[in-house]
């Protein structure tokens, strides 16, 4: 039998569709951009299935496109993630996220004794390179990795 | 470096460095007991350090500064719950510079970005503690006449040890040769010796020193502690093979000084105390000049 086609999540005339994101951090990747503050209509779908990352999640967001700059914060925890700008119900755009140099203000550094985990202090990473996802704190200048990620 | 703040080594460049060793060799010269006139230090002690903080207080003190602060947070308001950026911003009112030690890793470049004035780091945790460096440095000049093309001997714990990382990272700059030597568990760290790759420069590593003692410039000693051991039995097998003794100093260089932070435990036995070679001492004295040169350069008075 055909396997037929079909949106697991209504589409939209005019927005943003953020696709590939890892099921288990949908509501990092939200709150990161701030989802939860926009009056926009946005629904999202999440563990559906996906032949890359086995479960994923997508989310549309109406009458929206973002900055780059800050699409891409999310590639700490959805480094796969897709975007598709819609226009009339057509993608007109698409782009991979892109792993930013320097990350302000959305992770946590690891270090119990770093300074930042102890004052009102705006955290600041350089990112090192790599497969992996790791964050050199600029205070402490441990590393934190993937697996020891934490978002605020 | 007129008014920067000092909190890492890596915040000096090899020009910087030359020219606070050259202004701590102008005052062990010609000490100048008025410089400081009219100038308030603070000293922000938020943990115990009889050395360093007696350094500073001794450098400020013989170019006729005056010191304000504290040498233990429990007597502070700290223990009110005031938060590290208000107590700097309260106390960058009252003074010309701050010199600080702190428990946490970062806390210095936190303070130096909240500080209305100059911040020296007297060391942040386990993280940085620049002007022990800067005076090793000092003291590697002084005795060697040279910072170029040493062979340094880094030995004991070189995993956690903060002083021999940025003494390394400060050594780069002057084509030097390393030797490594410490306990399989202890040693340097991967990121350092990739630096070291990628500058091209000759670093060796080995768990014993008796061998290749008679190489050395410059035998620069940690201690080893029995905490940082997973396996009690390993500590025990290690711990006699890194302590120094005066026997061992036979076949040495005549050029050859011996440097240790300090507080020494039982890594350098005391009968090489009477060797010429045993530098620890005069190099704590090296540290009054270097912090009255990194103090004075900063104010801008040198």
């Amino acid at each position: 039998m055909k396997e037929v086609k079909q949106l697991s999540v209504s589409g939209i005339r005019n927005g943003t569709v953020i696709d590939h994101i890892p099921a288990k951090n949908l509501f990092k990747v939200i709150s990161i951009l701030g989802l939860e503050k926009f009056d926009n209509r946005i629904t999202f779908g999440t563990n559906l299935e996906s032949k890359k990352l086995g479960r994923k999640a997508i989310i549309k967001v109406a009458g929206k496109t973002f900055a780059e700059d800050d699409v891409n914060r999310i590639a700490l925890v959805a480094p796969e993630a897709k975007l598709n700008i819609i226009k009339d119900y057509q993608v007109v755009e698409k782009y991979n996220v892109v792993v930013p140099k320097k990350i302000i203000g959305i992770a946590r550094c690891v270090n119990p004794k770093c300074i930042t985990n102890h004052e009102q202090i705006t955290t600041r990473f350089t990112v090192i390179p790599g497969n992996e996802i790791a964050l050199k704190c600029q205070y402490c200048e441990k590393i934190t990795d993937q697996e020891h990620l934490n978002i605020r | 470096m007129k008014s920067r703040s000092l909190v890492s080594i890596n915040d000096y460049s090899k020009e910087e460095i030359l020219k606070i060793l050259s202004i701590a060799a102008d005052f062990e010269a010609k000490p100048e007991p008025d410089l400081l006139n009219g100038k308030v230090i603070s000293t922000l002690f938020y943990e115990p350090s009889t050395r360093t903080r007696l350094s500073f207080e001794s450098a400020v003190s013989r170019l006729g500064g005056q010191i304000v602060g504290f040498t233990d947070s429990s007597s502070t308001s700290v223990t009110k719950g005031e938060s590290l950026k208000d107590t700097i911003m309260t106390v960058s009112n009252y003074s010309d510079l701050i010199v600080m030690r702190h428990p946490l890793e970062g806390s210095a470049m936190y303070a130096s970005e909240v500080s209305g004035v100059p911040v020296v780091n007297a060391g942040d945790g386990a993280n940085q503690h620049p002007t022990q460096t800067l005076l090793d440095l000092y003291s590697i000049l002084k005795t060697q006449g040279t910072l170029e093309n040493l062979n340094i001997f880094l030995v004991g714990d070189l995993k956690y040890g903060r002083t021999v990382h940025s003494l390394l990272m400060a050594m780069t700059h002057f084509n030097t040769t390393f030797n490594f030597i410490s306990p399989q568990e202890l040693q340097m760290p991967e990121e350092y010796k990739l630096y070291l790759d990628e500058l091209g420069l000759k670093y060796y590593e080995h768990t014993d020193f008796t061998e290749i003692i008679s190489r050395a410039d410059i035998i620069y000693m940690t201690r080893v502690q029995r905490e940082r051991f997973s396996d009690p039995m390993e500590y025990e097998k290690v711990k006699n093979i890194y302590v120094l003794r005066y026997a061992m100093l036979e076949n040495t260089k005549p050029n050859l000084k011996i440097l240790h932070p300090l507080p020494r435990v039982n890594e350098i036995h005391q009968d090489v105390d009477k060797s010429e070679k045993a530098y620890y001492f005069t190099q704590a004295l090296n540290g009054v000049y270097t912090r009255q040169a990194i103090i004075a350069s900063i104010l801008g008075l040198k």
